[in-house]
């Protein structure tokens, strides 16, 4: 028996998409196979490493805990809709680079999503409320320690625009 | 090295940044996306023979293309995998075949795979395949595979791998004679590297050429590829292996080949498909691999100064079920569990043994984190025992600078002698005395105890052989645009290689780091590789590039000197233009030399005229000399004697709760001496990131296996990864260059060192607070609540004593 399938219809970094998926079919699925932006990873599909952030309607959303199915009519910023349609880095990702807040880059897209988001809704975090920001999503490789001094960083350099849609 | 340039040592950005900022990196599951996908099917039981697999049940599941088992699989396939590093000591070696054959040994094995239009898909067909058991009684945990009650492998008798001995003087003897002695009992348990992105591997056949074309997320490319050609029954030459970007190793990517690194292949030439497989969570719990866990006893003798006279360790190693990489872990144990010390005499013996659990191969830190454990313990027991500070007790046994090179005596993890090239110990406790105040400690400890306070400091030492060989190559080509392509064999898992590397040969050939490309992991284009492991990515692939780029830059000059009419020595290359020094606008671009370096028959384009046949050459000489070449490239190959050694000491200030036993981490330093430093920043992440995963080993990582074998915390929910809210804010950081002599640059390797002394320095620093001795890690809370209980319970019972 094939599966059935089923419309979903929604906007991603900017672009509308209209397609046929299965009702099991995980929005990071979804994303990362339908559409092929890769850019958004799978740490752990239970929803406790945070690599597969995606930004929903403005808000962070794990989405290997989302089905593509229920995002209908919503609208999706992945890690590659965050810099300017020119590619200029946007404050977080340029904030990334300057404090080495990165190693192997697989934890990274949920990192940006999220500190976007959270600059967003805090464009002014001390130093307790970056580390709070980023206190939901795992990486093996840094330590944490630049990832926070990137979030100060991109505060200051990013003047209250965070990037992103 | 340059005038003017000079990017060793300088805290650079890294150039592989803005493509893994943007979304643009391709790590595995990134590829293949026409490719179909495999699933396996594992073992649900630590220890049990198979009576049937029944795949009825799966043939109708839509979008199935294959189920392979055991009995599908012929020649070199149907063998068991290799034995890695097959050593001596092994008396009884065994691995894993790529599909259960009869009987499976841990929760995870590999039984069967299907290959299917999807994940998914292929998902529901395995789910589907039965299998019946007849359930034999697992082993779990050293304790019950010393006992040997029941036995993993039949044929293996008291579960026992291997059995090693190594020594130097007679080290019973001089601990019976010494004038002080104490014994103790140390343990660690079981951790894993975890990297963010599990294993994966995808497969194209193609039919036309009859190659074989892998990308796999290894830490060997080289190694993947000799392990599939001989699977497999292919020329070397028909195989090519990439890694793409790796979202980080740790060391469970060095195992090779996997099964799924060998099936997946052989389903893409069989079905004539691409095929994928990429690792669950929950798979790369149980069936990857893990380590760490040993149990030590340890007699020392010492003199009344605290110098140690006689030193004995025995331990006892899990290595979970099959041996695919031989005994590295155990022998670095036992060799690196020196550190900075030289006992008159040390006796080391372990016993590799067999367990129904996850196979155990090397974790970042690989056995040195044990043996810096059951050393320092030793230290500050000593220290204890005599009432000596326990900084003064380590610095009275220290190697001096003055005794490099030192050699222990001992045989080490490559076969050859332990002998460390270079360090300056005194002087690396100097600094971080400095940096923490263990002075002043005593005075700060005392005024919070007064107020109810619990804090303890924390010191460990420790050596890391680093950069082992056998050899790695280098190769720096200069392209007619001027541009640098530099290639070498091993891989990279997020240390920043195209940045290092880029930064040796902008330094060696005086060119910007924007027209340097380096590829590494690509047998297409370095087929000569051993792996990324043992911290050696720097000192040997580092090393091998800057002599390729010696060798190359050789060229340039002699190319450039003819087209100049003036001598090599008079030459000096600034910003990609070779030019005679003092002599300005007599000069000529690196592509232009590139160009001139390949004589040509026929133009492509206004460039290349320049190195056709009309318009340069000697007409009496050959175009090509003898012993020349066209083109401007330039490899070598870097092959120590031995390996290099850095080392390092980690202090770390800690505080713990009166009520709830919880432990806080109020400083954490650093002082680091890994050579040369090629890019400070670069250093400084690893180490921060070795640090994270040092608290994670001695404050929450386990991993939790019942008594039957299944591992109960096999996700991200479970097992205590650390959050940024379990890491020090702020990591103190202090380094000493002590240049190692065995290679071009005075490199040491980094990669592992942040991880080393985890476990010994905090249950040093908890110890100090608690006052009691920590003799096992990882410690809970509660561990340590239930100890307090114990050691008041103990301290009651010998008040009511007369």
């Amino acid at each position: 028996m094939t599966e059935q399938l089923h419309e979903v219809g929604l906007t991603v970094n900017g672009a509308a998409y209209q397609a046929e998926v299965p009702a099991r079919r995980l929005l990071s699925d979804f994303l990362r196979h339908d559409l092929r932006l890769t850019g958004t990873h799978v740490g752990c599909e239970h929803g406790v490493c945070g690599a597969c952030t995606v930004l929903v309607d403005g808000v962070p959303m794990r989405s290997c805990l989302l089905l593509a199915v229920s995002v209908q009519g919503q609208h999706v910023t992945t890690v590659e809709g965050l810099a300017a349609p020119d590619g200029t880095l946007s404050a977080v990702q340029r904030a990334f680079q300057e404090c080495h807040g990165l190693q192997c880059g697989f934890c990274t897209a949920g990192f940006l999503t999220t500190i976007t988001a959270g600059l967003r809704q805090n464009p002014e975090p001390t130093i307790e409320q970056a580390r709070e920001m980023i206190g939901g999503n795992l990486c093996r490789c840094t330590g944490y320690q630049n990832i926070v001094a990137a979030v100060l960083r991109a505060a200051e350099i990013g003047g209250g625009d965070a990037g992103g849609e | 090295m340059q005038v003017g340039s000079s990017y060793l040592g300088e805290p650079i950005a890294r150039v592989e940044d803005p493509r893994l900022l943007t979304g643009g990196g391709r790590y595995l599951d990134d590829l293949g996306q026409d490719a179909v996908e495999l699933a396996v099917l594992r073992s649900p039981h630590a220890h049990a023979r198979i009576l049937d697999i029944d795949v009825s049940g799966a043939i109708d599941v839509p979008g199935l293309l294959a189920i392979y088992t055991y009995d599908d699989l012929s020649g070199p396939l149907a063998e068991p995998l290799p034995l890695l590093i097959p050593h001596p000591s092994i008396s009884a070696g065994r691995t894993q075949y790529v599909l259960a054959k009869d009987e499976v040994n841990y929760v995870g094995e590999a039984i069967a795979v299907v290959v299917a239009e999807n994940r998914y898909l292929a998902e529901d067909a395995a789910e589907r395949i039965e299998v019946s058991y007849e359930l034999l009684p697992p082993v779990v945990g050293l304790v019950a595979a010393r006992e040997a009650q029941q036995l993993v492998h039949r044929d293996v008798e008291g579960n026992v791998a291997a059995h090693f001995v190594q020594q130097v003087g007679d080290a019973a003897a001089a601990i019976a004679a010494a004038p002080h002695r104490l014994s103790l009992e140390l343990s660690v348990e079981r951790s894993a590297s975890t990297p963010l992105e599990g294993r994966g591997v995808l497969a194209r056949w193609d039919t036309d050429s009859q190659r074989l074309r892998v990308w796999t997320s290894t830490q060997t490319a080289t190694g993947v590829r000799a392990a599939i050609a001989a699977r497999l029954g292919l020329d070397l030459g028909s195989v090519e292996v990439i890694t793409p970007d790796v979202g980080g190793g740790f060391g469970v990517k060095i195992v090779h080949p996997w099964p799924e690194e060998v099936l997946v292949p052989m389903a893409a030439r069989a079905l004539g498909r691409a095929v994928k497989f990429t690792e669950d969570r929950r798979e790369h719990f149980i069936s990857s691999a893990h380590e760490r866990a040993q149990l030590h006893e340890v007699e020392v003798g010492f003199d009344d100064e605290g110098h140690l006279l006689g030193l004995s360790v025995r331990f006892w190693h899990d290595n979970g079920a099959y041996l695919p990489y031989g005994l590295i872990v155990p022998i670095i144990t036992s060799t690196q569990l020196l550190g900075p010390y030289k006992p008159a005499a040390y006796r080391v013996e372990f016993e590799s043994l067999y367990t129904n659990t996850v196979i155990v191969t090397p974790y970042r830190g690989a056995g040195r984190p044990q043996g810096v454990f059951a050393m320092e313990r030793t230290m500050d027991a000593i220290a204890a025992e005599l009432g000596i500070d326990r900084a003064e007790v380590r610095a009275r046994n220290f190697i001096q600078p003055e005794e490099m090179p030192y050699d222990h005596g001992l045989i080490f993890q490559d076969g050859r002698p332990l002998v460390y090239d270079s360090g300056d110990f005194p002087a690396t406790l100097d600094k971080l005395k400095a940096l923490v105040g263990w002075d002043e400690w005593p005075a700060y400890q005392a005024q919070a105890r007064a107020s109810g306070r619990k804090v303890g400091l924390g010191l460990a030492c420790y050596v890391e052989g680093t950069g082992v060989g056998p050899y790695e190559g280098g190769h720096v080509q200069i392209e007619t645009t001027g541009k640098v392509k530099v290639s070498t064999g091993l891989t990279s898992q997020g240390q920043g290689h195209q940045t290092a590397f880029a930064q040796i040969v902008a330094d060696e050939l005086g060119v910007a780091i924007s027209d340097i490309e380096v590829v590494t992991g690509d047998t297409r284009r370095f087929p000569y590789a051993v792996g990324t492991f043992a911290s050696r990515a720097a000192v040997m692939s580092g090393s091998a590039i800057a002599l390729a780029a010696r060798a190359a830059r050789a060229k340039i000059l002699r190319v450039a000197a003819d087209a100049l009419e003036a001598a090599a020595e008079d030459l000096e290359i600034v910003d990609g233009m070779v030019r005679v020094k003092g002599a300005p606008g007599n000069e000529i671009a690196l592509g232009t030399v590139a160009v001139l370096s390949n004589p040509l028959r026929y133009a492509f384009d206004e460039a290349s005229k320049a190195a056709t046949q009309f318009a340069v050459g000697d007409p009496d000489l050959p175009p090509v000399a003898e012993d020349d070449e066209p083109g401007l490239e330039g490899k070598d190959y870097y092959s120590p004697l031995r390996s290099t050694f850095a080392n390092g000491m980690h202090a770390v200030i800690v505080e713990t709760d009166p009520d709830t036993a919880e432990v806080a981490i109020l400083r954490y330093c650093v002082v680091h001496d890994c050579g040369t430093l090629i890019n400070p920043r670069i250093v400084e992440g690893q180490i921060h990131g070795g640090v994270a995963q040092g608290v994670a080993g001695a404050l929450y990582e386990r991993m939790a296996y019942d008594e039957s074998g299944q591992l109960q915390n096999a996700s991200f929910m479970d097992f205590l990864m650390p959050y940024v809210s379990e890491v020090p804010e702020r990591i103190e950081i202090d380094h000493l260059e002590t240049r190692s002599p065995l290679n071009p640059l005075g490199i040491k390797g980094a990669g592992e060192a942040g991880v080393i002394p985890g476990a010994a320095v905090f249950a040093s620093a908890i110890s100090d607070a608690e006052g009691f001795q920590i003799t096992a890690m990882p410690i809970s809370p509660s561990e340590l609540f239930e100890l307090r209980r114990q050691h008041a319970a103990n301290a009651a019972q010998k008040g009511t004593q007369p």
